[in-house]
């Protein structure tokens, strides 16, 4: 098991958001975390993270690491695609991309990274020495994920990277993820809106409602199920 | 206010009215000090405490005030008493019109700015072009009060200090009562409330560009009143007590005694007339340190300063569960 | 004035601009990385000058004595971050100040404290006279603008080329992404409080043959470095340089027009004009927060 989340709680302050979450990820999966807005689900991947105060079991890898600092976490190999992308707007694409790779030690495989991100996202490249705040959404959200991959991460965690984009952009994106996830062996725990391009793409679905997880399976089966349906995929 | 501060404010009236009996001349003077000190540290308060304006430039409005008062004593003839209410106003418009600028500066560069004029002060002040009032570097002497010979001819009998006292004490609690009246009200719960939030105390209605200007002039009326008190106290103005160092005290005096806090300014004025004797004693050669010191402890350890922590004390003896925070 | 003498100011106060532009570069720093100015940074300039007039006078020589105590700069800078600074760091700005205030007071006076109020020269490590005769400036003069220019050369490139800047620009533009790569923010912020202080213990070094080593020596330097921080753009290093030069001609330029008496009255003009006119300076951006 990857990643074992049990009764995990978190607030903000003294408002409490989520109430005891489970929630398990074999290595390699792509498991996708759906619900309405309000829900919870960006709280949970910051509680993974370490950037709010919770209660509760996290493993990662064997490991607890709910007590863990963010930048303690994030050397473990969890890297976090934030929603609003976190991209620092004031430095150039590359920049970005250099700092996605900041906690490894081997130069020459950074520098191969980066070609291979470009690989991934042209456009990146064209705009190499542009400043990231000057990007497109769309360009901003490639440049997220790919310095989150700079990290060569074995957990991947993405807060609605659909946001705001064309659709043609965001299959563009799922059809890169699934490479990743495939090639790569990067475990993807996916936040997602767009329930049906999420549920397309993973192999695992849970389903949060005001901060509990309310359904759990295979994410086929989620998608016939006609309550499901009817809620998240609006058909 | 309630029964019990009404008694408590009486109860140390009284003692003040006696302390000149009990003392030595010399302490008689020191305590007038720290009525002066309490009445500057009031009018940092006022700007600071309350409102939320830093400033660490008071040391120019005090000295704006000393020298007033002593330039219409030496140069004009006035009488000592005159000069208050004159060295008042001035330091209201001086304020007043120090604050309009410092509408447009934040927390931080208001800092700035205000360090920079407390800086500069003793320059100005020791400026040759303005030196025919100033009195350059060496400053002006000023004649000591005498009591009023009508009481003599009363029968109460008070020497230069005890009378200087008692002048002093008479302005301290006109001008306490006229801040205490004045900070329970609108005009004070409008001050917090520019403090604490500005765009929404701006959406409230609250004037915040006029209420912040008028804190600015208020506040140097009182610490010029201070400054004008001091001066006859002290007998004498020179540029070089009045720089940056000033400002520095006043600023210990209110985060020690306790910010927007009327019982705070007292606290704090005995602290900065006091603590610097101990602390000479302490350290001959470096007090400033131990004031620094002592600055710094009191960030840590004591956010409200001794009055905020007599506050809580008395509510946790009276009972009251301790604050929580939303 | 004659063109020959105002050349000969604009000159020499280029040469001390130079000095205002290494601490208005330290104030830059600390600002960028954290939002706050440090009113200490004069005096802890002034420590570190001390110290490295207590390293000569034990028989050290000038260079030694030089980058020894840009290294205990460097240190100490971090230390003070991490144990004065940390404690306040999200409290409200009067308390940040107050801190500031106090570390201000403390390092002055255990300065006189330690090596007394009496006036002492420092030496220069630049020759006594130019050659081929040039009178224009000082050699002192000529060189501290040449060492202030190689500072900021190695800080420039430092931020721009090195993985380790990069970091320190990412902490401070956005430290919650920063953390999200792996930067741990803390040392950042301590990092860029040591480079800020070992900029500044240059400067002090600089500055003191010029108006001899006193624990007041910064008090005008500091100011004249705020003056030329905002003038720049609070969080453009380029800006400070720039700043730094303009602020020294003016001052001497003014001081040969209307004296020396008011040298720190023409700082605290320019100051409050710099805030009212043009908050963000010549080269920042303007600032909008968010309610």
């Amino acid at each position: 098991m990857l990643l074992e989340v049990k009764g995990l709680q978190a607030s903000y302050g003294a408002t409490p958001v989520l109430h005891g979450v489970d929630l398990a990820m074999q290595e390699g999966s792509v498991t996708t975390l759906l619900g309405a807005n309000g829900a919870g689900k960006t709280t949970f991947l910051r509680a993974l993270c370490g950037m709010v105060k919770t209660s509760g079991e996290v493993r990662f890898a064997g490991a607890r690491i709910e007590r863990h600092a963010t930048e303690d976490i994030v050397r473990l190999g969890v890297a976090h695609v934030p929603d609003g992308r976190g991209t620092f707007a004031g430095l150039t694409t590359e920049e970005n991309l250099r700092l996605g790779g900041y906690t490894r030690r081997r130069a020459r495989e950074l520098e191969a990274d980066l070609e291979r991100m470009y690989g991934y996202f042209p456009r990146l490249k064209e705009r190499r020495a542009q400043q990231a705040g000057t990007l497109s959404g769309g360009e901003q959200q490639m440049l997220a994920v790919s310095r989150a991959l700079m990290l060569r991460p074995k957990l991947l965690l993405l807060d609605e990277p659909s946001f705001g984009l064309a659709p043609l952009v965001v299959q563009e994106l799922f059809r890169i993820l699934g490479a990743v996830n495939r090639e790569e062996r990067v475990s993807i725990l996916l936040v997602e809106q767009n329930a049906a391009m999420a549920l397309a793409l993973a192999d695992r679905a849970y389903l949060m409602e005001t901060g509990r997880i309310v359904r759990s399976g295979a994410a086929a089966e989620l998608q016939r199920d006609d309550a499901v349906r009817r809620a998240y995929l609006g058909y | 206010m309630s029964r019990r501060m009404l008694l408590l404010t009486l109860a140390l009236l009284a003692i003040a009215c006696a302390l000149p009996f009990v003392l030595t001349s010399y302490r008689t003077f020191q305590a007038a000090l720290v009525l002066v000190y309490a009445i500057a540290l009031l009018g940092l308060n006022i700007v600071t405490g309350y409102n939320g304006q830093i400033s660490l430039g008071h040391g120019a409005f005090y000295a704006l005030g000393a020298y007033c008062s002593a330039i219409l004593m030496d140069q004009a003839g006035l009488p000592y008493w005159a000069t208050i209410p004159i060295a008042g106003a001035a330091c209201l418009v001086a304020g007043f019109l120090f604050g309009l600028p410092a509408l447009r500066l934040e927390g931080l560069y208001l800092a700035l700015a205000t360090f920079a004029l407390g800086v500069s002060m003793p320059q100005i002040l020791k400026y040759h072009l303005l030196e025919k009032w100033t009195g350059g570097v060496q400053g002006i002497v000023i004649a000591k009060p005498e009591p009023p010979a009508a009481l003599a001819a009363a029968g109460l009998r008070l020497d230069a200090d005890q009378w200087l006292y008692f002048f002093v004490l008479a302005i301290a609690v006109i001008m306490f009562l006229l801040a205490w009246n004045l900070l329970r009200g609108r005009v004070g719960r409008a001050l917090v409330a520019i403090r604490d939030h500005h765009t929404a105390a701006g959406v409230m209605g609250i004037n915040t560009a006029l209420y912040k200007s008028l804190a600015f002039g208020v506040s140097a009326l009182y610490t010029g009143v201070a400054g004008a008190l001091g001066a006859i106290a002290v007998q004498f103005v020179a540029p070089d007590s009045f720089n940056v160092l000033l400002s520095i005290t006043f600023l210990v005096g209110i985060v020690v005694g306790g910010l927007a806090s009327l019982s705070g300014a007292l606290f704090g004025a005995l602290f900065i007339q006091f603590v610097p004797n101990i602390a000479d004693e302490l350290s001959k050669a470096a007090p400033w340190a131990i004031f620094g010191a002592v600055l710094i402890a009191f960030i840590y350890l004591m956010p409200s300063g001794v009055a905020g922590a007599l506050r809580a004390l008395g509510a946790r003896l009276a009972g009251q569960p301790k604050e929580t925070r939303p | 004035m004659s063109a020959e003498a105002l050349l000969l100011q604009v000159a020499s106060g280029l040469a001390t601009g130079g000095i205002y532009a290494s601490l208005a570069l330290a104030l830059v720093m600390i600002y960028r990385a954290t939002h706050l100015v440090n009113f200490a940074q004069g005096e802890m300039a002034m420590f570190c000058t001390y110290i490295a007039w207590s390293l000569m006078n034990a028989g050290l020589g000038y260079w030694t004595a030089f980058f020894a105590t840009v290294a205990i700069a460097f240190v100490l800078g971090m230390l003070i971050e991490r144990i004065v600074i940390r404690p306040v760091e999200d409290a409200p700005v009067l308390s940040v100040v107050v801190v500031f205030i106090g570390l201000l007071v403390i390092l002055n006076s255990v300065a006189g404290w330690i090596f007394t109020y009496t006036i002492k020269t420092f030496p220069s490590p630049f020759p006594a006279e130019l050659p081929y005769g040039i009178r224009l400036v000082s050699p002192h003069q000529l060189g501290a603008l040449a060492v202030t220019m190689v500072v900021l050369a190695l800080l420039y490139a430092f931020f721009r080329f090195t993985a380790l800047g990069l970091a320190m620009r990412a902490a401070a533009q956005n430290p919650v992404s920063s953390r999200l790569v792996g930067i741990r923010v803390g040392w950042m912020l301590a990092l860029g409080w040591g480079l800020a202080a070992a900029v500044g213990a240059v400067a002090g070094i600089m500055v003191a043959p010029i108006v001899y080593l006193d624990p007041n020596m910064m008090s005008g330097t500091l100011l004249y470095a705020f003056a030329a921080a905002l003038l720049g753009g609070i969080e453009s290093p380029g800006g400070a340089v720039v700043g730094g030069l303009i602020v020294g001609v003016l001052e001497n330029v003014l001081g040969a027009l209307i004296g020396n008496e008011l040298k720190l009255v023409v700082a605290l003009v320019l100051i409050v004009g710099v805030l009212l006119a043009r908050p963000s300076g010549l080269f920042g951006k303007a600032q909008v927060t968010r309610v």
